[in-house]
């Protein structure tokens, strides 16, 4: 069965659906991640996304119960050059088109995804289409042309949780699975705002030994402050920070009176709440490639990243310093507060998919809650 | 932290002459090193005794020493040059043995010169099987279980630990030599004792077979601020159990999700640092069990590989320059990315296609050979491809061997009418086996099976193929399926019929193949692809999956929408390489490749390089301006002709590879430049050359052309035994043999060749004692120039990339070498050639017979480059692209002072059960040269070079032809008085002790124990002179060479080799050989 991806600037590729049958509109970007897809399939930051993997041969080892950073899939549309229909890996329990057909998930195969990328790296991401109901190009390129932009919009409303929950499960480990961290006494209480979180930044907390309590993303700062939290982290999610008004004044509240850590849409709020502004790069970083400089260490890690916005450096004035940087265009990667215990990366340490080389961060939360609880934040 | 100002001199170890294990990638490895340091400005000094290699021109280095690889040779060139470190990483592992020693002999220290890349202790703690474990225990990484024996008692203590099967490895042996898969008592037992005798610290491991795991290894880099990236991840396609040089193999690798995948990846980081391996790349094998995922490593080569070469080729990511910087300081973060230029090397590649390499077998040049495959390398070289998707890359690759393979042809059913029919149950069982033990036609056996409706569970229980490669597979045959159905029925017009064109096409398939499984021909195929525009489009490798605009035009054909090749209108030439590595064809073509393509550029050409070998220096994006990494077939190579439209193709330096598509590309109309195709055939074609020779009134060994059977018989009584047969349409010297009876010529003609009017034999007087010459000659259409003349140490009738030689010529008269000048001249002038040309004569009794010629660049191209200093295939390139000789300044011979002598090296040991006597067929796999001002030093040289250890004192084994027994008084004599013993069998004893020559006489091996091979064994004896004559006395002493060779005591088999041997022997004798690097013997621009 046809299908056809068209985007807002009149290019469109014809190729074979895949997954469901239907038509969604998203954002067009594109992930150089060779492994990783189900990952990337159910992280709540591509909302609002079609995504395109670079590499070519997506499916190879099928579906399996444990890699999934939530519930569902939350991107709009998948885009690869072929789909697998027989994986093969002990732990595959389904292939990817079934997959993408039980969530729903309006994708196409069997396009010229390199094409695809350079368009996109060259003239920027944008909206787009994909269909398989409607394959006239003309039709659809009027179509993404007046589908909705993700700039300004608010789409963390629509990952975030309903209601608070806790959260206690461990890291994967080959043959074990996720650690059951129940029984073991917590060490730190954390409250984890949920802007779309991954599940693997909760693992790796949980396993450090935090008590986590996830709240729905509009929860007032007053009432996280109420559960007396030792840290506050903020997560990951889609879209634009800028309209998250709501957001940044409660981390405005928070800071200094909690340690807080963020992780990219965290790291991009928690820029702005300490007065910096972000912006739109021109098609983001989404891979597990990324080379990222830790200023302090003097060392570079191999990150997993997934972001759209970026936060301005020349926007951020002496109360915050620059962290860690982007080797590859010298973007911000991290920032921390001079005088206060909170500090954010725009990259992902909880990898998945992605290199294991920044975990040293979730440590470095760990030791600032530990810090403030002994009252020596600035030892 | 920058570049390290505290060092100024760094020696380079290069690895020595081309053997199985280690091929030309250490080649491009060491010419990156080279360049990349020159570049930092430090003063490099260069060993390497293989003259084939870019890396030993003396542009490369600053000083260029082409003398044997050995600790004491290194040791005098650390003495000479005091240099302030050795980089030992880039060469092998010869290299890094060869710097262990030096380090262990205390000369590092004592010269205050530092190993950079990789410490002493590292590499120890790396190759060492019981450090390496410890290691592994230190930081809670499996392994498999396993122990160290060095005799056969400790090895039974072990196994009885381990079980069977049990892999035995020999410690610090290249490419796994002297190891295998012992599946019960007896095999073991042979194993242990080969293995422990193999190594040479006579220690093996024993270890618990993984057999039927998945196999992965990963590419790993490391800078001096301990920051670590991987490069590439490649997955084998053949499970554990076949060594991973002769497996099948796909980067990145398939079927690991990223959970499992970032295991590997947290180890690898885990071991390089453990190990310490402070600067540069690494290779980590892994196992991985694909019922649970269980990890196991296997090893770790804290160097520079086989494989890196192959993930740099596959990525981009040069890893040998990266690793020549890191050891001198750099930082990963330092160093930019060459291909997206705005982007630094401290990142990891991400690819956004897929790359098989397939490896190449040489089994038809070992008939006694076992061609099952094991943890023992025996592929000769590898080729390289790239597509969209495994299907693709997969196809590609297959075609990229050169082995007349197109695809997935059949190996069970003969027309593509019978690929739906049922099987037979001998068939069944045929195809059973196939897929149970590991072989190079396992491939294609695999499709066979999928034709044959085996599911893919059996296919993946008998073979431990992983279902993921197995279902790709079945995915290409299915499609075959449909392409028969329009068989005899071809519809261009119907639109789903060009969709399953460009379908097939995307799947890999060849135009050849297409035409076979339709009944048209090739063009037919070509024609109407481009009638509907189904045509190939080139993508760039970026390192990036196009995340960054890729500044390198380093391109692969798929069948897509985008096409990137963005061809330019300069002027410019396209260079055809030689493809895989072969025995007969090798890195002296790719020497060829990359001097045209240098020579070119200075021209002001844009140079295009097509090849499709990932050792290679020409598949470095840096050696042309644009790289395509494409098969070497007539569609591949037209399509990029098609898309460049270049100035000229150059098809006179990739050896046979691009001369066999010559013709067929100049009907296509592509402009060939030098020598015409037509010229070419006149030389190729047996008849048309005979008439050459009648012509210029040349003399050729009386010679016929048998068209069957019976004709040979008759020819060779005509001319008369012994006579040269061979089939006339094979390179190499394929199955060519000489026959000195009627009897062995009736089974020759019975068993080893089919003659018919199409594939007739051909019957040559066989010259026997002529002295064979070789001469490169460069040649304009008006002027010609001699490179080099060299006389052949071994007589006439071995194959003569298997004799040593000798440039300038040692023993021929002044008026034979000019009339062999004279010849060559006439020769040139007559074809018209432009470009290079060799021939090969053979002189007797003072008559010259002209044995082949062959207007192309030949192996011996570098060698002569080397000893004469003046670089043929680079002023051979200019001439091609339309300079005359004249406008360049060149003539004359260039005749040093000094003596070059070049040596083969052969891979015997490799392969149990085959005998070591040379013949017409060529074996070696690679060359040392050696040089010096006497022809005994250099010849010394030359078989240091080639490991042979040369004695000097002991006892002599001899065993000699009764033809012989005259010529071999006058070397016994010159020993005797160096204070040598003599052995030998009774009838040589006899003759020796008849003309006053003491001699003990020693049991023939079927004259009972002890016996010459005893005596050879237990170490007795220093070095052995064996000729032989007749299949009886070959057959009855092939076990005097076997067991030379496994026990390494230098041999030789022909009477010359054995007076070069003695003047060698003897020149070591009066004095210590000394070392010079090139720049010393000639002077270098």
């Amino acid at each position: 069965m046809k299908a056809v991806l068209a985007l807002a600037d009149g290019k469109y590729f014809i190729g074979k659906a895949l997954g469901a049958i239907g038509e969604v509109t998203g954002e067009v970007v594109f992930n150089t991640s060779m492994t990783g897809y189900q990952e990337i399939l159910t992280d709540p930051s591509y909302h609002g996304e079609i995504v395109t993997m670079t590499y070519p041969q997506i499916g190879n080892y099928g579906i399996n119960p444990e890699d999934v950073e939530s519930g569902q899939p939350f991107l709009s549309g998948f885009v690869v050059k072929e789909s697998c229909p027989f994986p093969s890996n002990f732990r595959s329990e389904k292939s990817l088109d079934t997959y993408l057909k039980e969530n729903n998930i309006v994708s196409i195969e069997g396009i010229d995804t390199r094409a695809l990328v350079r368009h996109i790296r060259t003239v920027g991401a944008q909206t787009g289409i994909i269909s398989s109901i409607d394959i006239d190009p003309d039709s659809l390129i009027a179509k993404a042309e007046k589908a909705p932009s993700i700039v300004g919009r608010d789409l963390v409303k629509e990952v975030t949780c309903d209601k608070p929950y806790q959260s206690t499960e461990g890291v994967w480990e080959l043959g074990e699975g996720y650690a059951d961290c129940c029984e073991r006494p917590p060490l730190y209480k954390v409250v984890a705002y949920d802007f779309g979180i991954k599940r693997n930044i909760l693992r790796n907390l949980t396993t450090l030994g935090c008590d986590i309590t996830v709240v729905p993303a509009t929860t007032p700062a007053e009432e996280v402050l109420k559960m007396e939290p030792d840290g506050v982290f903020l997560s990951n999610g889609p879209g634009d920070p800028e309209p998250l008004h709501y957001a940044q004044e409660n981390i405005r509240y928070l800071l200094g009176k909690v340690p807080v850590f963020g992780i990219c849409l965290g790291h991009q709020l928690l820029s702005i709440a300490s007065g910096g502004s972000t912006y739109k790069l021109k098609f983001g970083h989404r891979g597990g490639n990324q080379p990222v400089l830790d200023y302090k260490r003097q060392q570079v890690e191999i990150t997993a990243q997934n972001h759209g916005f970026a936060v301005d450096e020349k926007s951020l004035d002496d109360k915050v310093k620059v962290t860690h940087i982007n080797l590859n265009d010298n973007t911000v990667e991290g920032i921390q507060h001079l005088s206060l215990p909170a500090f954010s990366v725009q990259y992902h340490p909880e990898s998945s998919p992605g290199p294991h080389d920044s975990h040293y961060l979730f440590e470095r939360f760990i030791e600032m809650m530990e810090n403030h609880k002994r009252g020596t934040d600035h030892a | 932290m920058p570049r390290r100002n505290d060092i100024k001199k760094i020696l380079i170890i290069g690895a020595g002459p081309i053997v199985i294990g280690q091929a030309c990638e250490f080649d491009y490895s060491g010419t990156q090193a080279c360049k990349a340091l020159k570049e930092e400005g430090y003063e490099v000094v260069l060993l390497n005794s293989n003259p084939a290699t870019i890396m030993t021109d003396p542009d490369f280095a600053d000083r260029t020493y082409i003398e044997p690889v050995t600790p004491d040779v290194l040791t005098q060139i650390i003495i000479k040059e005091r240099p302030d470190a050795v980089l030992p990483t880039l060469g092998g592992q010869t290299a890094l043995n060869t710097a262990v020693s030096v380090a262990e002999m205390g000369v590092l220290e004592k010269y205050n010169v530092e190993l950079i890349g990789a410490k002493l202790g590292p590499i120890k703690k790396a190759e060492d099987r019981t450090l390496f474990k410890q290691a592994m225990q230190n930081i809670g990484i499996a392994v498999p279980s396993s122990g160290l024996a060095h005799n056969y008692k400790e090895s039974v203590d072990i196994i009885e630990k381990i079980g069977f099967p049990a892999i035995i490895r020999p410690s610090f042996t290249l490419g796994g030599t002297g190891g295998g898969i012992a599946y019960n008592r007896e095999e073991f037992e042979r194993m242990a004792l080969v293995g422990i005798d193999a190594s040479p610290t006579n220690e093996i491991l024993i270890e618990e077979s993984v057999i039927g795991w998945k196999e992965y290894e990963l590419e790993v880099m490391r800078d001096t601020a301990d920051n670590v990236v991987i490069i590439c991840s490649i997955e084998n396609i053949d499970a554990m159990g076949v060594h991973t040089g002769d497996s099948i193999t796909v980067a990145p690798a398939q079927t690991l999700t990223d959970k499992e995948y970032q295991l590997l990846r947290d180890a690898s980081l885990k071991i390089i640092r453990e190990i310490g391996v402070e600067t540069g790349g690494s290779n980590i094998q892994f196992g991985i069990n694909p019922k649970d995922g269980r990890m196991v490593v296997i090893e770790m080569n804290p160097r520079v590989s086989r494989s890196s070469a192959l993930a740099s080729k596959a990525t981009g990511f040069p890893i040998a320059k990266i690793a020549a910087k890191l050891s001198v300081g750099y930082r990963l973060d330092e160093i930019q990315n060459d291909i997206t230029r705005e982007t630094l090397a401290s990142f990891e590649p991400t690819i956004d296609y897929v790359v098989t390499k397939v490896p190449r077998f040489t089994f038809e040049k070992f008939p006694q050979s076992d061609s099952t495959l094991t943890t023992q390398m025996k592929s000769v070289g590898e080729a390289m491809a790239i597509g969209r998707t495994f299907k693709e890359s997969l196809q590609k690759a297959l075609r990229s061997l050169e082995i007349d393979s197109y695809g997935f042809e059949s190996r069970i059913f003969k027309n593509p009418a019978d690929y739906v029919r049922q099987i037979t149950s001998r068939e069944e069982e045929e195809l059973c086996t196939q897929l149970q033990v590991p072989s190079w036609e396992r491939m294609w056996y695999l499709a066979d099976a999928i034709r044959a409706g085996f599911s893919i569970d059996k296919i993946y229980q008998l073979s431990g193929i992983d279902p993921w490669f197995l279902s790709n597979i079945a995915q290409i045959v299915e499609i075959e399926s449909v392409l028969l159905t329009h068989r005899d029925k071809l519809n261009a017009d119907d639109s789903s019929f060009v969709e399953l064109l460009l379908e097939a096409k995307q799947y890999g398939f060849s135009d050849r193949r297409l035409a076979f499984l339709w009944g048209i021909t090739e063009n037919d195929v070509r024609e109407m692809r481009h009638k509907l525009k189904v045509l190939p489009v080139y993508k760039r490798v970026d390192t990036c999956g196009a995340e960054f605009e890729a500044f390198t035009p380093y391109f692969y054909s798929t069948y897509e929408t985008e096409c990137e090749a963005e061809p330019t209108d300069k002027r410019k030439i396209i260079i055809l390489g030689g493809g895989p590595n072969r025995i007969g064809q090798g890195i002296e073509f790719d020497y060829c490749c990359v001097h045209g393509a240098f020579s070119l550029a200075a021209d002001g050409f844009e140079t295009i390089m097509v090849n499709c070998n990932p050792e290679t220096v020409s598949t470095d994006y840096d050696t042309s301006d644009r790289l395509y990494f494409e098969p070497l077939t007539f569609e591949d190579v037209l399509a990029i002709v098609e898309i460049e439209k270049p100035e000229g193709v150059i098809v006179q330096y990739g050896g046979q590879t691009p001369l066999k598509l010559a013709v067929a590309l100049e009907k296509a109309g592509v402009p060939i430049i030098g020598t015409s195709p037509d010229a070419i055939d006149r030389a190729e074609d047996r008849e048309r050359f005979q008439a050459l020779l009648n012509k210029l009134n040349l003399l050729q060994p009386n010679n016929g052309i048998a068209r069957a059977y019976d004709e040979a018989e008759v020819i060779a009584e005509r001319i008369g035994y012994p006579v040269v047969v061979r089939p006339s349409y094979v390179l190499g010297g394929r199955a060519m043999e000489i026959v000195y009876d009627v009897d062995r010529l009736r089974d020759y003609m019975k068993y080893a060749v089919d003659a018919s009017p199409e594939h007739p034999v051909l019957v040559d007087k066989f010259l026997q004692n002529a002295i064979e010459v070789d001469v490169d000659a460069l040649a304009d259409g008006k002027d010609v120039v001699i490179g080099g003349i060299m006389q052949h140490i071994e007589e006439a009738g071995i194959h003569s990339g298997d004799s040593a030689c000798t440039l300038p010529p040692f023993s021929l008269p002044d008026d034979i070498i000019e009339e062999i000048r004279r010849q060559t001249i006439e020769l040139a002038l007559e074809l018209k050639v432009i470009g290079l040309m060799n021939i090969q004569f053979a002189v007797k009794a003072g008559d010259i017979y002209l044995l082949e010629v062959n207007p192309r660049a030949s192996r011996t191209v570098p060698f002569v480059s080397k000893a004469t200093g003046r670089p043929l295939a680079q002023l051979a390139a200019k001439v091609m692209a339309g300079q005359s000789l004249k406008e360049l300044g060149i003539s004359g011979d260039i005749i040093p002072e000094y003596i070059s002598v070049k040596e083969a090296v052969f891979p015997f040991v490799k392969f149990p059960g085959v005998d070591t006597l040379l013949g017409p067929e060529m074996k070696s796999t690679g060359e040392v040269m050696g040089i010096d001002y006497d022809f005994g030093n250099a010849y010394a040289k030359s078989q240091l070079g080639a490991g042979v250890k040369l004695p000097s004192q002991g006892k002599i084994f001899i065993s000699v032809k009764d033809t012989d027994k005259a010529l071999i008084l006058e070397p016994i004599t010159k020993l005797i008085e160096a204070g040598f013993s003599i052995v030998a069998t009774s009838g040589t004893a006899e003759y020796l002790n008849q003309n006053g020559i003491e001699a003990e006489k020693i049991n023939k091996v079927k004259e009972g124990r002890p016996h010459c091979v005893d005596a050879i064994k237990s170490g007795d004896v220093c070095l052995v002179f064996n000729t032989t004559m007749g299949a009886q006395s070959i057959s009855d002493s092939y076990s005097i060479r076997r067991s030379a060779i496994i026990y390494e005591i230098a041999y030789f088999t022909t009477m010359e080799g054995i007076k070069a041997g003695t003047d060698g022997i003897l020149a070591m004798l009066r004095e210590d050989l000394d070392v010079k690097p090139l720049q010393e013997y000639y002077p270098v621009d």
